[in-house]
């Protein structure tokens, strides 16, 4: 019998081998392009910058009271609203669309997924580029209004919050509708047949079980879209006109205008505790909607 | 006790080329219990969702207490419908689960606390009460499903092969619990299945269905021992069917010979099954059949005896009471009185 098992030591090596040549290539990509740059983010917050760019290597706590001052507080703000406004509006256009699509056919839910998802194949540049020449007072949508008589002179409608917010929509809503649309796809049609035989209204069983138990699924969607919608720099500065100035503007000029590293990376590091802090709040909300046990 | 509730007639639907239901007409009386019994497909599942209101047939008329139910949709029908897989909200504990269906009748608070208690210590589940499905076992589920639906006090319960989903010791419990419950609350049942030893031990009335048309609507007894057709003969229980020429004296079967049965004059000269339930048949030394045995099998209290017969591509069987003496390889001879075997057309 011995002769045929592998003794314990052997086989607990023979264990850990296969698991670091699993985990071995991601854990490592993750060490080299996720934690050393972010230790080196944080380790140049405790610096400042030296007279014609550089690093001054001389640890102080300078740059977080710089960032307490009303006017970088004031951006973040501006841009956890913009980000957070543009996320509301995704889940309010996303759902439906979400919701419609799980109700087509099987064949023609294939369709509109790729219909979807299909603006991604064209770069992401090019497309924004597209909305200023829609927006433009010389654009598309002013002179249909203006030659239609309906205004008399053109609107006001690129570089404004509302053209940035647009932008943002525009781009991420795909990243709520598929999300969503998994978890409606999910749901079995059944607990929705019972429901209207417990005797409730479609609404009431919208309300009651459809809309709670996809609740998760739009919780990664809000993620999805606000995440990447929090630190863009690109669609505040081309529909923005630099007018409204987001986070991201502010760490991207840190880096490469002002060249002050320690004060972008203290920037960066912010935006990163914000965004962890809210990752861990939609980890425990859909724990909390989905776990078995009820502590209500 | 016998006023028919629900009446279904003429109802058909059909899915594409697929006819679900073909012609249906049956009636469901007042307190009773009863079973939709056919193989899957054979559109039992379709009529169940059309008392439910969850499918609509294209032609024929449902009524229940005289009244066009069919008008009526889904959630405004006095007809609770205990789902297969039992469909139990996920995000609601047992109890919200089970208020559910009051909730939306907008019944007192107060009321609804003392229904939800007192249905939970019917199935007995009162400890359970704050946990959410997924914390429950098969049978522990299939009762807060049951009482889902019971707490509604319905016209009528529908059940979707209730028993389907769990192991045998605690199917044979709930058995015996769906009828007790039955009894107690005196709502009419329709239960759905493809099992037919649970529509016989459960149904007051079981109607048997294949390819979208009922068969036969007759209480389990006389179902067993007389049923309409072949379908029926062959589905119920065990049979032995032996086709073959009707004569005079029995069924003609060539290279076996006469085979005795009771023989209507008008039947002569047709071809025609003959069916035999296997307790019906005697082992012996003399008269009858011919035969090697081939098969022994002990259940305790019988024994089934599978027989060839030279001529018959199928062996007879044969169930007798208690152990055996043939063994395997023995010749022995078959045989049964005319008056319990029975002749079936061949249609």
């Amino acid at each position: 019998m011995s002769a045929t098992r592998t003794p314990p030591r052997a086989a607990r090596r023979e264990r850990l081998v296969g698991r670091l040549a699993t985990l071995g290539p991601g854990l490592g990509y993750l060490t080299v392009f996720m934690l050393v740059p972010l230790a080196l983010v944080l380790g140049y917050t405790l610096f400042h910058r030296g007279r014609f760019g550089g690093i001054v290597y001389e640890a102080s706590a300078d740059n977080y009271t710089r960032v307490a001052d009303g006017l970088y507080l004031g951006v973040i703000w501006t841009s956890v609203k913009i980000a957070g406004i543009t996320t509301l509006l995704a889940l309010l256009l996303g759902y439906p669309t979400a919701y419609l699509i799980a109700q087509l056919p099987r064949a023609w839910r294939t369709v509109a997924l790729v219909l979807v998802v299909l603006p991604f194949w064209t770069n992401f540049l090019i497309r924004t580029y597209a909305w200023i020449i829609l927006l433009n007072s010389e654009g598309i949508i002013n002179r249909a209004l203006t030659g239609l008589g309906i205004i008399q002179r053109p609107l006001e409608l690129l570089y404004t919050q509302g053209a940035v917010v647009g932008g943002l929509l525009y781009a991420y809503l795909p990243l709520m509708v598929l999300p969503l649309y998994s978890a409606i796809e999910r749901l079995d049609p059944q607990l929705r047949e019972a429901s209207a035989n417990l005797g409730a209204r479609p609404a009431r069983t919208f309300w009651s079980v459809t809309l709670p138990l996809t609740l998760p699924g739009a919780l990664t969607g809000c993620v999805f879209v606000f995440v990447p919608s929090l630190g863009n720099f690109v669609i505040p500065e081309l529909l923005g006109g630099g007018r409204t100035v987001m986070v991201g503007n502010l760490i991207r000029d840190q880096f490469l205008k002002a060249r002050d590293w320690p004060f972008g990376s203290t920037l960066a590091l912010i935006v990163i505790a914000l965004l962890v802090l809210l990752l861990m709040a939609q980890a425990w909300a859909a724990r909390r909607l989905t776990d078995g046990t009820d502590r209500a | 006790m016998t006023e028919p509730l629900v009446r279904i007639e003429a109802v058909s639907r059909r899915f594409g080329e697929i006819r679900a239901l073909e012609q249906v007409s049956l009636e469901i009386r007042q307190g009773e219990f009863f079973a939709l019994l056919g193989p899957s497909g054979c559109g039992k599942t379709t009529l169940l969702r059309i008392l439910a209101g969850f499918e609509h047939p294209d032609s024929g008329s449902v009524t229940l207490d005289d009244a066009d139910l069919l008008a009526v949709p889904p959630h405004r029908r006095p007809v609770n419908l205990m789902f297969q897989s039992y469909a139990l909200f996920p995000h609601m504990n047992v109890a919200k689960n089970i208020a559910y269906g009051l909730e939306r009748e907008h019944l007192p608070k107060a009321e609804i606390r003392e229904r939800v208690d007192a249905v939970l210590a019917t199935i007995g589940l009162t400890g359970l009460a704050r946990r959410r499905p997924n914390q429950l076992s098969g049978g522990q589920r299939q009762r807060v499903a049951l009482a889902r639906a019971i707490v509604k006090r319905p016209r009528l319960l529908l059940l979707d092969e209730p028993l389907s989903a769990l192991d045998k010791k605690v199917r044979a419990e709930m058995q015996l619990e769906l009828k007790r419950l039955q009894h107690e609350v005196g709502i009419t049942f329709v239960v759905v299945t493809h099992d037919q030893e649970e529509a016989m031990s459960l149904a007051d009335r079981v109607a048997v269905l294949s390819e979208g048309r009922v068969r036969q609507i007759d209480a389990p007894v006389p179902l067993y021992e007389r049923p309409a057709d072949l379908f029926v003969a062959d589905f119920i229980g065990a049979n032995n069917l032996v086709t073959g020429m009707v004569g005079a004296d029995g069924l003609q079967v060539p290279g076996v010979g006469v085979l005795p049965c009771p023989v209507p004059a008008a039947a002569v000269g047709r071809a025609a099954t003959l069916a035999v339930r296997p307790e019906r048949v005697r082992l012996g030394t003399e008269g009858g059949l011919a035969g090697v045995v081939r098969d022994v099998t002990f259940f305790g209290g019988t024994t089934r005896v599978a027989v060839d017969v030279t001529g018959l591509d199928r062996p007879l069987l044969a169930t007798v009471a208690g152990a055996t003496a043939v063994a395997l390889g023995d010749k022995t001879r078959v045989d049964w009185s005319a008056s319990d075997a029975m002749l079936l057309g061949n249609d």
